[in-house]
């Protein structure tokens, strides 16, 4: 490659033919794409670019933002006000209902000694903006404006005021990659705040629809019910609303309902959301890394000693059982 | 030794057409929004394919992926392939009257578009149904304002460069 050549030809990559570089380049895009569809080899590469990217997402969302500020900044001094009672009355009746909501805590957790279950602690919560750039146009992604560096993580749980938002899929370490939960990928363990039904909410596609697909047509489900977290599958916290049915159709001669559901969140309409994760109580977690430490050494040594007497598995086995189900019931209720 | 061609103002309409990619539209502008990277790429393969082809295609492609949140090399691929034909076919694209071209540009995005849908088909992700065609037609659609913006910003260049015929 010499730079010699007359004038517009400026040196670059001219030794081999296009169709000799088409080549190339097809085969590395297509590797990169194997590599990314299957596993997480890339997240480095995916991460640095991001961050090299991320002055572009900046310049694109500064109008937005902008704007955002001179309007906050020319609000009037009578819609201040309004806005100032409306906030005091509102965080007189949140105070009203938190009062009483210590000593439910207190209660929640005495009983919880009783049963000699793990006592269900606080979640810690990062606020986070929505950055005002088009992810994916076909899919219901959104960007936030907290990453890696603020303490974010890949599958931690979003919420807004209403209730769940979607999870983080990709840390870009100065923003993250959300999947909102009405995303076609995404399916949400979910139970019925009435009668604790358990079952998953899975993605449409629409901003505005959840649908429940796996629920048999006897199941007891009625419009308006609420739908709450499970906790299940320990990506989200347990409690938090989802969204309420909105529809149900039951087709004659089909094992299972058609259910339509409006999420909770107003994914069409936030601003911020909140990361929610499990506060961390070091003596607590511990002790469950203990036991479950415990119950896979017992399960191990079971195995170990399968030639032993059957009163050694006997003796060793109840309490692999035993740890593992409290291992499974912390997991469920860490949060 | 050949004078240098300051390229940059190219590079900056790049940036902008990949920035006006993920620029927040409202929800009913959303599946009319013009595949502008890939329509600048494509001008700039056809008018001066000696600076602007495939490595230029690729690394656009990336940029998308990224921002987008898609696969990576994605549209690194589509696009490699789309400026490829470009390439392959400037120098009659180039004497095409308006009409022509933007019927070329139609086929193009058209081409794009498949091979977007053949690899979201492959890999197994949600597929975007009616809005990738209707990108196609309004980047048609598009094409004569877009090519009225960079023809002036080519001049510019031009007469900025006595080098550039």
């Amino acid at each position: 490659m010499t730079l010699t050549t007359v004038e517009r030809k400026t040196g670059h990559f001219r030794s081999a033919s296009p169709g000799f570089r088409l080549l190339l380049l097809s085969i590395l895009s297509i590797t990169l794409m194997v590599m990314d569809h299957h596993n997480q080899h890339l997240i480095n590469v995916r991460t640095t670019l991001a961050v090299l990217l991320h002055p572009v997402e900046i310049l694109v969302s500064a109008p937005f933002d902008i704007s955002h500020n001179i309007s906050e900044s020319l609000a009037t001094r009578s819609e201040l006000t309004a806005n100032n009672r409306r906030l005091n009355q509102e965080a007189l009746v949140q105070n009203a209902r938190l009062q009483r909501m210590a000593a439910l805590e207190a209660e929640n957790a005495r009983l919880r000694a009783l049963l000699d279950s793990t006592t269900k602690v606080g979640d810690n919560i990062i606020i986070a903006e929505i950055v005002s750039v088009d992810m994916n146009p076909y899919r219901n992604m959104i960007l936030i404006n907290k990453g890696g560096q603020d303490g974010a993580y890949v599958g931690q749980a979003l919420i807004d005021a209403n209730g769940i938002v979607g999870q983080i899929t990709r840390d870009r370490l100065y923003s993250a990659e959300a999947m909102l939960v009405t995303d076609v990928d995404h399916a949400l363990p979910i139970e019925l705040a009435r009668n604790r039904l358990r079952t998953i909410a899975v993605g449409t596609g629409e901003l505005n629809r959840l649908s429940l697909p796996f629920l048999p047509s006897n199941a007891d489900v009625r419009e308006g019910d609420l739908l709450i977290s499970s906790g299940l599958g320990g990506t989200f916290p347990s409690g938090y609303p989802v969204g309420v049915i909105r529809q149900i159709n039951s087709t004659t001669g089909q094992a299972f309902l058609e259910i339509d559901a409006e999420p909770a969140a107003a994914l069409n309409r936030i601003r911020e959301v909140l990361l929610i994760s499990p506060r961390e109580q070091g003596g607590a977690a511990d002790n469950n890394k203990q036991q479950i430490k415990a119950g896979i050494n017992a399960i191990t040594d079971t195995k170990a000693e399968e030639t032993t007497t059957e009163e050694v598995t006997n003796k060793n086995q109840p309490a692999a059982e035993a740890a593992t189900e409290n291992a499974t019931s912390t997991s469920e209720e860490a949060f | 030794m050949a004078r240098q061609v300051r390229s940059w103002p190219v590079v900056v309409a790049f940036i902008a057409a990949i920035a006006l990619e993920v620029l927040p539209l409202p929800d009913f502008l959303q599946p009319i929004r013009p595949p502008l990277a890939v329509m600048v790429l494509i001008y700039w393969a056809m008018m001066w394919p000696e600076r602007f082809g495939l490595i230029t295609a690729f690394t656009v492609g990336i940029c998308l992926d990224i921002l987008h949140g898609q696969l990576l090399g994605q549209n690194a691929f589509t696009l490699c392939v789309v400026t490829y034909l470009t390439l392959r076919f400037h120098l009659q694209i180039r004497i095409f009257p308006l009409w022509q071209l933007t019927v070329t540009i139609f086929a193009l995005l058209t081409v794009n578009a498949f091979l977007e849908l053949i690899i979201e088909g492959i890999a197994g992700l949600p597929s975007a149904g009616l809005a990738r065609w209707s990108r196609v037609l309004s980047g048609t659609l598009f094409w004569p304002l877009l090519l009225g913006v960079m023809d002036r910003l080519r001049m510019q260049v031009e007469h900025r460069e006595s080098t550039f015929t």
